[in-house]
């Protein structure tokens, strides 16, 4: 399992990359292997506020659907819309090509709450 | 927590890299690789799933084919020596025990296979119905079952074995194939939409045989397939799920599969009363094919709406891997399911539009 050291990690599943004042989303590789062939990806509009530990959109698999939970407070400014034709890039690329969304956070240091790699490679290893 | 129950295949899972879910109580493989790729094997090549956890009971006894007529609502007086039969037993208000297979091995011998989490429910329907010389016994833990599905998969499991397997029709079985040293039924039936095989074997045999299968398919790319693909290549298929297009709360006439409800036949078989009643005069609510307009995927248990009235459920919904199509089953009232009809299905608070098709969605080219 892929678990990029640089990145924070949510125990939904969701990981975060900070870049200057804002974060960048998506799902770890842990999620998308477990969810299998990843076939529709449903997300905010850009100007979306999110709550962190709510719902923020949804990944669909052949077999089940799985909510998105927001890592994190803030403001959607940028979505990637390439997911909408290429759902499978979560499963191909969870870190690079499918990250999700694109938040300014209300506050940044909510960052600092997330888990570090090698506590959410602890985290699913325990399960 | 309870102790799922595992096939006898359940020591090979890990080997081929089995994720495993609760199915039922069971504890099954839902994939191997990938859906998709599981799915397309089957459609294109073959594909070999653990059935094992599907229920087998046994009815022996002179009286057989009177018991089986009061309980079954297909025509069992139809079915000859090596052939099989997909036939419902239902309550007496029309609703559905469950759906099976019937095999005929002879006039006092038949073989019925049942869904696995209804197998004990059957088997107490089956006694407690029961009259005459007629004995039914659960052989569901003797028995291990494989499918070989796929349009390869004659060619496949022509390899273990001296008996020409062409001369078995779809529908039609032999008992006792030696297949590599293995005696097992093979049966020309499935639950795939594709040309292929269900082998009953010995539950001691189940992992000889199946390691057997995969080696002789390995030319032909057969892979092992779980519930997952199961699930889809069905769907597309149009062959119902009890728990979904079927249930004590659903009719087969609701569901479409009259051909398999003989309302002529003379037994006055169970339901027949209410059964025969909807044949005449058309059921309130019919399970429909439905298309996604909107971006959205239905699935069971989703909301079916006409306008702002509420018209039925999803049965079963997801993205088709053949038709790359966002499609469903549904049951919904009978005035709103003619072809091309728009209707809106509820996902997670959007009513999102789509409309009525043809179904099976999908079909062999014969």
């Amino acid at each position: 399992m892929n678990t990029p050291k640089e990145l924070r990690y949510s125990e939904e599943h969701e990981w975060v990359r900070v870049e200057g004042d804002k974060v960048r989303i998506g799902i770890t590789d842990f999620a998308q292997s477990e969810l299998g062939d990843i076939v529709f990806v449903e997300l905010p509009e850009v100007g979306t506020e999110i709550t962190a530990n709510e719902p923020f959109g949804s990944v669909e698999s052949v077999k089940t659907v799985s909510e998105l939970y927001a890592p994190i407070s803030g403001k959607v400014v940028e979505v990637n819309e390439e997911l909408n034709d290429k759902p499978e890039f979560v499963n191909e690329s969870p870190y690079e090509k499918a990250w999700m969304i694109v938040v300014e956070p209300s506050d940044l240091s909510e960052v600092d709450n997330l888990l570090t790699a090698e506590q959410y490679e602890a985290m699913i290893n325990e399960n | 927590m309870t102790q799922l129950k595992r096939t006898p295949l359940f020591s090979v899972y890990a080997e081929y890299g089995a994720k495993t879910i609760d199915f039922g109580g069971w504890e099954l493989p839902v994939q191997f690789s990938s859906i998709k790729e599981e799915h397309e094997a089957v459609r294109t090549r073959a594909g070999l799933f653990d059935v094992s956890h599907m229920g087998e009971i046994e009815v022996k006894g002179k009286e057989s084919l009177a018991f089986l007529q009061k309980v079954m609502t297909n025509d069992v007086a139809k079915l000859t020596d090596g052939r099989a039969q997909y036939s419902l037993m239902c309550y007496e208000n029309g609703g559905t025990v469950d759906d099976l297979l019937i095999y005929k091995k002879a006039d006092d011998h038949y073989l019925l296979v049942v869904n696995a989490a209804n197998t004990d429910k059957d088997f107490d329907w089956l006694k407690e119905h029961l009259f005459g010389d007629v004995e039914v016994t659960n052989i569901s833990e003797q028995i291990a079952q494989l499918a070989l599905q796929g349009p390869l998969a004659e060619k496949v499991l022509q390899k273990l074995t001296e008996t020409d397997l062409s001369e078995i029709k779809f529908f039609g079985f032999k008992d006792d194939v030696d297949l590599q040293g293995v005696k097992a039924l093979v049966s020309r039936t499935g639950y795939t939409g594709e040309d292929g095989f269900e082998i009953y074997c010995r539950a001691e045999d189940a992992v000889t045989l199946w390691h057997a299968i995969l080696e002789a398919g390995k030319e032909e790319g057969v892979l092992p397939c779980g519930l997952g693909a199961r699930d889809t290549l069905r769907f597309e298929a149009t062959l119902p799920l009890y728990g979904q297009e079927l249930s004590k709360d659903i009719t087969p006439l609701e569901a479409g599969l009259g051909f398999a409800v003989k309302t002529n036949k003379e037994v006055d078989f169970i339901g027949k009363e209410v059964l025969k009643k909807q044949k005449e005069e058309g059921t309130l609510r019919k399970l429909v094919g439905i298309e996604m307009i909107d971006k959205g995927i239905p699935r069971h248990g989703y909301q079916v709406f006409a306008g702002e009235e509420e018209i039925g459920f999803v049965t079963t919904g997801t993205q088709s891997p053949t038709l790359k199509k966002n499609i469903g089953l549904a049951l919904i009232k009978t005035e709103f399911a003619s072809l091309d009809t728009e209707v809106y299905v509820e996902v997670r608070g959007k009513r999102l539009k789509a409309k009525v098709v043809a179904t099976p969605f999908y079909k062999r080219a014969k």
